[in-house]
């Protein structure tokens, strides 16, 4: 979850296809692992997946468009998103989500100015017995209450 | 001394991590010898993080933990809860697919084996694929994801159908809210699903398996990718499993935050590298599933369930159970509950001795409003129907389903029209577009229970119009379902609805 900023270069994005071009459907695997190291899908890649994958780049397109988890631009430096499923609404994660949308300024999805952190919704973390949930950067956290979440933000540099 | 500290993702999230930590250093500063365990999870997530530490009289449990705690528990002075399973949340179940998850080190494949691993797809490997189908349908086994479809007979379409190339396909999309138990079994034995998996491949005649695991669990996934790679390091997946000469090999694939993926159909579309739509059926994924092929495609706890048939016999597992619902459910209890966790149990206890003595009423001390059986697609139940027992047909009866187990538990602040609104906007976010009456219909959904909410009576019918239409045109489960909650919190919550129109008014 802490991608380089590394500059998408052509042979880069060419690499990352290759790597994986002998999986059966390798589409979703590369789209990850471009992901994983640019901290979204390059629009450059587009067309070079239609070609490695001999498909049109529209198709291309409606992957990357269909799954929440791939982005077109880079999110901020860290992202939390905080579960909206209904175990965590039972035990008040909709005031915690309020709340934290309010502190910062921002809607769903939305970036803080500075750019530290993006805010995402969550359907479901499977912490159900625990929560309100929330993931920073890839890791758990259960029970979240207001001044837990006033910590982490305050560490992620919002 | 040898501790176990779970590295299961709701331990975790409780901060076992910092437990785990603080124990090392304490040990280290005293130079005291330990061996630490990252075990999976009990599944008592209330006593999180339980540490258990192992004598020569037993493991006693200690929950839940903080890392202020690491001397005392060095020192034999922390207050202990007992062995855990003294602990009466846990002595009341039938721990079957879930006897090893917490009590083995999850990505020790010797410890599998010594508490009874392997010895299922031993016994299967000695057997042909007809038996090993045979002994599946005789357990009376049922799709563990929600549809409860027999495992038996959709191993036997699979079994039957001639192809060059045939797959096991686990679905790991675990995406309803109130269920856990496939990320925990998937994080606290592993190599059970492997096994299951295995011989589901020998059952079939199925080479290549996929388990498809969603990126909202990278815990998961990670202990998942582990036991893949030790399972062929030491022999149990690869040319020749445990070196019978039959091959089955699997990769671990992610999914990208579609919920819709954790239907069969799209989870296949996502597999090959498309979008995640839902492929309308006939045909069925067993005669044409993966790149056409014929497919298995089964649950998490389905597969991780057939090691125990095949080690204790069809008829043990059928043992357990109510009418045509056999064997054991792993419960996932979640919500506003003071125990919350895993319970594994023979099928028909009734919903409300779960509620109010398994988890022991609400966390908060209120009264219980309502209790969300089955996922976001499941109905909500009033505490008027706390008798029903817990099984398929018996939640059918009542208007509901058992869905993936899992039971939310809501108390009397809660707004039950909002409940109904957030249904709908789930599935309106979560709609794959193929069908009309789920893409149009849940975003018309959220119009009409808005109306409502704002006074308008003549939304009701509506609403119920509305959710006819979805429940009958909709390609699957999501736009199919949806309906569900909401109308129960219709039917059964009146008041929630006619409040807002006084309130209007």
């Amino acid at each position: 979850m802490a991608p380089s900023n590394a500059e998408p270069t052509t042979d880069r994005l060419q690499g990352l296809i290759d790597d994986h071009l002998t999986l059966e459907g390798p589409l979703l695997p590369i789209l990850h692992a471009m992901q994983a190291e640019f901290g979204h899908v390059p629009q450059a890649a587009v067309p070079m997946l239609a070609d490695a994958l001999n498909i049109s780049k529209a198709e291309v397109h409606g992957v990357v468009s269909f799954y929440h988890d791939f982005r077109e631009v880079p999110a901020g430096r860290h992202v939390v998103k905080i579960c909206r499923a209904e175990a965590c609404k039972s035990v008040g994660a909709d005031g915690l989500a309020e709340a934290t949308l309010a502190r910062l300024g921002v809607e769903w999805h939305g970036t803080t100015k500075n750019g530290a952190i993006t805010i995402e919704p969550v359907y479901c973390l499977g912490l159900c017995a625990c929560g309100p949930a929330a993931m920073v950067d890839g890791k758990v956290i259960g029970r979240v209450d207001e001044a837990r979440m006033a910590r982490i933000l305050e560490e992620a540099g919002a | 001394m040898k501790i176990y500290v779970p590295a299961d993702s709701a331990a975790k999230a409780l901060g076992a991590d910092d437990v785990a930590r603080a124990i090392i250093d304490e040990a280290a500063r005293r130079g005291q010898e330990i061996t630490l365990v990252r075990n999976g999870s009990r599944g008592m997530i209330w006593l999180e993080p339980l540490v258990e530490v192992e004598t020569a009289s037993g493991r006693t449990a200690f929950g839940p933990v903080t890392p202020k705690d690491a001397a005392a528990l060095l020192d034999g002075t922390l207050a202990g809860l007992g062995p855990v399973e003294s602990i009466p949340f846990f002595a009341r179940q039938n721990r079957l697919t879930f006897a090893r998850c917490g009590l083995i080190d999850p990505l020790s494949l010797a410890d599998y084996e010594a508490h009874g691993g392997l010895s299922g797809l031993r016994r299967a490997l000695a057997m042909d694929s007809a038996g090993i189908v045979q002994e599946v349908t005789n357990s009376g086994l049922r799709g563990r994801g929600g549809a409860g479809f027999p495992t038996g007979i959709k191993w036997d379409t699979v079994r039957k159908a001639q192809a060059d190339r045939k797959y096991i396909v686990c679905n790991a999309d675990e995406g309803d809210s109130g269920t856990f138990a496939d990320r925990m079994i998937m994080e606290g034995d592993p190599f059970t699903l492997i096994e299951g998996m295995v011989i589901a491949g020998l059952g079939t005649g199925a080479t290549k398996g996929f388990v498809y695991i969603r990126s909202e669990y990278p815990d998961a996934i990670s202990v998942m990718q582990q036991a893949v790679s030790v399972a062929r390091d030491q022999g149990l997946l690869g040319a020749s499993v445990l070196g019978s000469g039959k091959a089955f090999d699997l990769e671990v694939r992610v999914g990208a935050g579609a919920y819709v993926c954790g239907e069969e159909t799209s989870l296949l579309n996502s597999l090959e590298g498309k979008r995640g739509i839902v492929r309308a059926k006939p045909p069925l994924p067993a005669l044409e599933g993966l790149f056409g092929k014929p497919t298995v495609v089964n649950n998490v706890l389905s597969l991780a369930t057939i090691p125990v048939i095949f080690e204790r016999g069809a008829a043990h597992y059928a043992g357990f159970g109510l009418g045509r619902s056999k064997g054991t459910m792993p419960i996932q209890i979640a919500g506003n509950v003071k125990r919350g966790g895993l319970f594994e149990t023979a099928f028909g206890i009734p919903l409300g001795e779960l509620v109010n003595d398994i988890a022991g009423g609400t966390a908060t001390g209120r009264p219980v409003k309502a209790v969300q059986v089955g996922g976001p697609l499941g109905a909500y139940m009033p505490v008027s129907k706390f008798d029903t027992p817990f099984g398929y047909e018996e939640f059918d009866g009542q208007g509901g389903l058992i869905g993936h187990a899992g039971i939310v538990v809501f108390d009397d602040m809660t707004d039950m029209l909002g409940m109904a609104r957030f249904a709908m906007e789930f599935c309106a976010v979560e709609s794959c577009g193929k069908c009309t009456p789920c893409r149009i219909g849940a975003v018309r959904g959220v119009e009409t229970i808005d109306r409502i909410g704002r006074g308008d009576a003549a939304a009701i019918p509506v609403l119920t119009d509305l959710c006819e239409t979805m429940k009958d045109g909709s390609l699957c489960a999501l736009g199919g379902f949806t309906p569900f909650p909401v109308m129960s919190a219709l039917t059964h919550f009146p008041d929630d609805f006619a409040r807002h129109k006084e309130a209007a008014e």
